[in-house]
């Protein structure tokens, strides 16, 4: 089963939330974030071109020019391999474990698998970002020492940021499966 | 819970029989290992498994049936399938069919003695690749997993249970199909059992040559650490030289290689190819230098180029001094202690470059025996350029020291007729600062001898102040070339390349993917191999190195400076307090 619906993220993008339920056990939520704009691509690399002619007309030397050019290409091709992420991706499957993936632009991809042993809860937090207050999603991770502590925070869905109405619908659908997850782990 | 099966991809087209794997009741796992096909005699499979069970320590068992065939099973199939479930007893029994060239695939699970609750008995299917598993090696992150009360301490739990199990049962896959045994078996090696003839060649070869070599070593050694090499000048030679160290650190390196012992755990097996993958660029840069070195008389070219840089050298600190003799920056010295300072570093000066002219005849077989040691590999060769410039701004080094011992001396004595000046003293027996009530006499000599070394203040900082720099300057050149040869001793460069040709060998974790679903059918999943990132490859397997590093943090180095202490950047492991 599979819907699409669009949301925002916190600076008034649009993202668009795919929702997959493959079994009643595994789900997957695919959050795609707005593409690169050619409007500030274009920007970006005039600024870049006309400060390196400017550069040129004080020193008269062509090798400016040429790095400019060098530059930008590499940038470009850092910040779409590096920096730019297209798609976060994270699919839960009951009693195994929970995945989270980032797309980037230049279609590598970068998985995280934690297993459900480890897995204390999702919860949705609050956190002061910049001038904002926002919500994010994240999971928390079993003290390995302490029964009822906490050893780690994750958060999910960092980069794409959506609000607090697309993070309910996701927070509904995990508890749900931990919920039964719970339920079975306490049964013998 | 939901019951999980991992099947090996390579078992997805075999023929049908029974499953072969382990149970792992607490996550309610099922892994196949190996699928055993008709017709067999049950005995000598149940023979077969005790067998794998005692050599690997693995719980094998048969966990139940697989069926692959055109279409819907026969009568008389499912009953003989059903009657095989009393001849191998094992809770819960799992039945896997397949159509073959169908996408889908069926599983079951009965349980026979307790009867499973509804909506437990769902079964999800996860293939995983048996090579890579058994291959690939589990890389857990630094907090220790989460284990379940009352588990078992040597068996890990989670995932890497299965990584455990599949590498353990190697037995299981040592017969292929050529093979003719009792029991014919589907895995990954059935098609033909992988081996290398140059790695067997390798392996029978390296024994006695390891001997041979541990053995020339160990008297390389015994020459080393002989009595002649204790005495005075060649002990401290050997202590300040980094071409000494280099060398020490090498040869370790070479007796790790060729040690007879065999490597006990993966970690100490991947120090030692990392060793012998550092070595090797080593010799291989140091060979390419020769070549460059030797070709076109370019040693010449050096040995011509040297003198006349070292007189380069020297007449730019003559210049350097006469302008500290004069008014430098303005600034107004006092004449006698000027003159006096600037006439003694000259005469050192003077002195420095007669040296250099007497050695000059002899520079160029210097160097052509100098740039032979490239041979012996990079990081030497780099040590000793090292060295050469140590050796050649000897008198920079010189300065620094006179300056710098003046420069204490004269802030000791100023700190301690402050101390004079307000009535106070020093109490060396409680360490700490005492009022003091001085005669006339005492006041007035020390107040005098204070303004003398208050006004003389000047003088001796700049000196002090334009030889640190030069100093540091040559310290610097000097760290560069050190952490070239630290880059080289230390780059794990087997364990880079094992991580570029085969990344399926260093695991960081695994990852799924969701393969084609049809609403009513288990779930299939495909498990991979995630790699580890390169900057965790270099955390993990860096080799040590040499241990010459800064001992001091920024702020300490600043203190010391100016209080007027000498510096030691590098320190050697062995180095008692000067």
């Amino acid at each position: 089963m599979e819907d699409e619906r669009s949301f925002s993220d916190i600076c008034g993008g649009r993202l668009a939330l795919q929702r997959r339920y493959y079994s009643p056990s595994c789900r997957e939520f695919c959050l795609s974030c707005p593409r690169l704009s050619l409007r500030s691509l274009t920007a970006v690399t005039c600024t870049v071109w006309l400060a390196a002619y400017g550069l040129f007309s004080l020193c008269e030397n062509s090798m400016i020019l040429s790095a400019a050019i060098f530059i930008t290409l590499l940038g470009l091709l850092g910040y779409l391999h590096f920096v730019k992420i297209d798609q976060e991706t994270l699919l839960i499957i009951d009693s195994l474990g929970i995945q989270m993936t980032s797309s980037y632009a230049s279609g590598k991809e970068s998985t995280t698998f934690i297993e459900m042993g480890k897995v204390k809860d999702i919860v949705i937090n609050e956190a002061i970002y910049m001038q904002k207050v926002i919500y994010y999603l994240c999971i928390l991770l079993k003290d390995p020492v302490e029964p009822h502590g906490i050893s780690q925070v994750v958060p999910v869905f960092q980069s794409a940021k959506p609000r607090l109405d697309c993070l309910i619908e996701v927070y509904r659908s995990c508890q749900e499966i931990l919920a039964q997850q719970k339920a079975t782990s306490t049964n013998p | 819970m939901v019951l999980k099966a991992f099947f090996p991809t390579c078992c997805a087209s075999a023929d049908s029989g029974l499953l072969v794997g382990r149970w792992v009741p607490e996550q309610s796992c099922a892994v196949v290992l190996a699928v055993a096909h008709f017709p067999f005699i049950p005995i000598q499979v149940k023979q077969l498994l005790a067998q794998v069970r005692q050599d690997s320590q693995v719980g094998v068992a048969v966990l139940g049936t697989w069926c692959h065939r055109r279409q819907e099973p026969e009568e008389s199939l499912g009953h003989f399938l059903e009657g095989l479930g009393a001849v191998f007893p094992h809770e819960p029994w799992l039945r896997l069919c397949r159509e073959r060239g169908g996408t889908f695939w069926r599983c079951e699970a009965t349980h026979r003695q307790a009867p499973c609750p509804p909506g437990e008995d769902q079964v999800m299917l996860i293939f995983y690749d048996q090579r890579q598993v058994l291959l690939s090696q589990l890389h857990p992150p630094a907090v220790p997993p989460y284990r379940h009360v009352g588990a078992d301490p040597t068996s890990p739990g989670g995932l890497a249970a299965v990584f455990h199990t599949v590498a353990r049962c190697e037995a299981l896959f040592r017969s292929d199909r050529f093979d003719e045994g009792p029991v014919r078996l589907s895995h990954w090696q059935s098609e033909g059992v992988e081996a290398s003839i140059l790695a067997e060649l390798a392996k029978r070869a390296s024994g006695p040559i390891c001997l041979l070599l541990a053995g020339l070593l160990s008297l390389v050694s015994a020459v080393g650490a002989c009595r002649v090499f204790k005495l005075w000048p060649l002990s401290f030679l050997g202590s300040k030289l980094s071409t000494c160290e280099q060398l020490r650190h090498r040869l370790e390196h070479l007796r790790l290689i060729f040690s007879t012992k065999k490597a006990e755990n993966p970690a100490q097996l991947m120090r030692k190819a990392n060793t012998v993958a550092s070595v090797l660029l080593d010799v291989a840069l140091g060979l390419l230098l020769l070549s460059w070195l030797h070709g076109r008389s370019r040693i010449g070219h050096l040995a011509d180029t040297l003198i006349p840089v070292a007189d380069h050298v020297a007449e730019e600190l003559q210049h350097l001094l006469q302008w500290l003799m004069g008014a430098p920056a303005g600034l107004k010295m006092n004449r006698a202690l000027d003159q006096v300072l600037g006439r003694f570093f000259l005469y050192h000066i003077h002195l420095w470059i007669s040296y250099i002219h007497l050695m000059s005849p002899f520079v160029e077989h210097i160097l052509w025996h100098v740039g032979l040691s490239a041979c012996l590999g990079l990081t030497v060769a780099l040590s000793l350029l090292s060295d050469i410039i140590a050796l050649l701004t000897f008198h920079i080094y010189c300065f620094y020291v006179y300056g710098a011992r003046l420069y204490r001396l004269k802030i000791h004595g100023l700190s301690s007729l402050w101390r004079l000046f307000r009535g106070k003293k020093w109490n060396a027996l409680r360490r700490r600062v005492d009022s003091c009530s001085y005669d006339l006499d005492q006041l007035f000599i020390g107040t005098l001898l204070f303004t003398i070394l208050l006004f003389l203040l000047p003088t001796t900082a700049l000196y002090y102040l334009v030889f640190t720099l030069l100093r540091l300057l040559v310290v610097a050149v000097q760290g560069l070339i050190h952490l070239l040869v630290d880059l080289i001793n230390s780059l794990p460069l087997y364990s880079l390349g094992l991580r570029l040709c085969r990344p399926y060998r260093l695991a960081a974790g695994v990852k799924f993917r969701v393969l084609e679903h049809e609403a009513g059918r288990p779930l299939r999943l495909l498990m991979q191999i995630n790699p580890l990132p390169y900057c965790r490859v270099v955390h993990t397997y860096r080799l040590p190195s040499c241990g010459c590093h800064p001992q001091h943090s920024w702020g300490s180095l600043c203190r010391r400076l100016f209080s007027g202490e000498l510096i030691y950047p590098w320190r050697q492991r062995s180095d008692k307090q000067d």
